[in-house]
């Protein structure tokens, strides 16, 4: 936010404004670029997802649209979405089936603002970033809730109880799994964490020590809970559900729901490249190359969407798991083994 | 415990391994199994059997693919030609004694099973390789092939010259 202030300078006339509209003005500008960064995001992710699924299943995906291997159909419905008939449910509690989209995107739009994307381009550095993070992401669970139960449908309502009941469990070790880089760190800003990462491949915390190499592996697994995806997708598995909770929404509140999951894949992996694969620093050791070659944003950007292709690869190949293996690998696995690398990253700090 | 470990240990490299296994088939170059299909057609077979073409001036009107059509789906009215009209042959040079002022198909009822291109006598009715004929409204897929109009409009008008005579 602080470079948009600077850029806003620059416009003249900015200064003679009120000082409400001055004080208003980058956070609103911040946000404007946000939401169009994460709207367009969500849609190439869409259409990654697409091609990826296709080509890993030997088939070709979209073709058509725009000419190049369908680089267009993402926009295509976005448009469609955009122009279908808004249906509520006669039957549907009609405030909060209006509210749960909303109540979906918000937070993981609002988390966006502590991701580093770069040295300076970052819209708040708090001080509590990380947990600010995870106190905001997991709102996003009263909106699934609420649209599971405001559908007044069998399947929204499972799919909806599922996904809170995994949402709920897997904050569980996904907190946990990112202590041992607090430890290291000794701060929770996000800036500072990136910056404890700086110099090079080898001061990534994945390969700082043996604790937060499998802390990445676990945070991951645990994000890919929390986000809904498979192999964790009980809560709109289309082969049992429907669609899950947003079985009964149409035109653009389902298209809220999708944008909303599609940022969230985007923020997981952003908060996993931040912790652990050094955000925007640069991936070649500083011995050999002392200064930064490619610009930060470019850097966080391509290792946060690697993580996406990630959570797609993983998506395309594992089934999907059963409700009580879920369970039994969030309370038995997942957080045993959190537990044991918070405590070896402990004693590994003190030693 | 072991056990627990073991089961780990088995989904742990299970999933490196089917990873494995859908990043080779992501990066496979030839796709070869989907057909762009607009723009792109596969090819049909020799004898494929798509949409019912008659050729009317070959037509002589003897109703025996109608006879042999298993869902009724020719319809055909013929009469005869009158004894002054000039004689009309067929491109076989079977003589056409039968004027056809309805041939139609409705192609909604065909099963395409080709029964009626066999007794044809002069190898007018075929089936085409034809296959993209979509369209609007139902009636459409009804094919009148007939050109010629009836000389009598009704079996009652052919009788009146007899009559007055």
């Amino acid at each position: 936010m602080e470079s948009i202030r600077d850029l806003l300078e620059l416009i003249p006339y900015t200064t003679a404004l009120p000082v409400w509209v001055q004080a208003i003005l980058p956070p609103a500008v911040s946000a404007v670029i946000l939401f169009l960064f994460v709207a367009v995001l969500a849609m190439f992710a869409i259409w990654l997802e697409r091609k990826v699924a296709a080509h890993m299943q030997d088939r070709l995906g979209p073709m058509y649209v725009g000419g190049w291997h369908g680089w267009a159909q993402s926009i295509a419905d976005t448009i469609k979405l955009l122009l279908k008939e808004d249906i509520v449910p006669a039957a549907a509690d009609k405030a909060l089936f209006k509210a749960a989209p909303a109540i979906v995107f918000i937070p993981s739009f609002a988390a966006f603002v502590v991701l580093p994307f770069g040295i300076s381009s970052i819209v708040a550095d708090l001080n509590i970033g990380v947990l600010y993070l995870f106190a905001v992401a997991s709102l996003t669970v009263v909106g699934i809730l609420m649209a599971g139960w405001a559908s007044n449908n069998k399947y929204s309502l499972f799919g909806g109880m599922r996904s809170a009941a995994q949402i709920v469990s897997y904050e569980i070790p996904a907190a946990l799994s990112v202590m041992p880089v607090i430890i290291i760190v000794g701060s929770l800003s996000m800036q500072q964490i990136v910056r404890a990462q700086t110099g090079g491949i080898q001061n990534w915390f994945v390969f700082r020590n043996p604790f937060t190499f499998l802390a990445f592996f676990l945070y991951f697994i645990c994000s890919l809970a929390e986000v809904n995806r498979t192999p964790f997708d009980i809560p709109e598995a289309e082969s049992e559900l429907v669609a899950g909770y947003h079985t009964e929404y149409s035109g653009m509140r389902f298209a809220f729901f999708f944008l909303a999951e599609y940022s969230n894949m985007f923020l997981v992996a952003g908060i996993a490249t931040t912790l652990f694969l050094g955000g925007w620093s640069q991936v070649l050791p500083a011995q050999w190359v002392p200064k930064q070659l490619i610009p930060g944003p470019i850097l966080f950007f391509l290792k946060a969407l690697s993580l996406v292709f990630v959570q797609i690869w993983l998506r395309w190949t594992l089934p999907r798991l059963r409700v009580d293996q879920l369970m039994y690998l969030c309370w038995k696995v997942m957080l045993p083994l959190a537990l044991v690398l918070v405590l070896g990253a402990g004693l590994l700090a003190v030693w | 415990m072991t056990r627990y470990l073991k089961d780990l240990w088995y989904g742990w490299t299970t999933t490196w391994h089917s990873m494995w296994i859908t990043i080779r088939h992501l990066f496979r170059p030839n796709k070869g199994y989907t057909i762009q299909y607009p723009t792109v057609k596969a090819p049909l077979p020799e004898r494929a059997r798509m949409r019912l073409f008659n050729r009317i001036e070959d037509c002589i009107g003897c109703g025996q693919c109608a006879r042999a059509c298993p869902t009724d789906c020719i319809d055909i009215q013929t009469e005869k030609r009158g004894k002054d009209e000039p004689p009309v042959f067929a491109s076989d040079g079977t003589p056409i004694k039968l004027r056809t002022f309805v041939f139609d198909i409705d192609m909604t009822l065909c099963c395409y099973c080709a029964l009626c291109t066999f007794p044809c006598p002069t190898h007018c009715l075929v089936m085409t390789k034809e296959y993209e004929y979509a369209v609007y409204d139902k009636r459409d897929h009804i094919y009148h092939f007939a050109v010629d109009k009836p000389r009598y409009a009704s079996p009652a008008e052919k009788e009146q010259p007899a009559a007055k005579a």
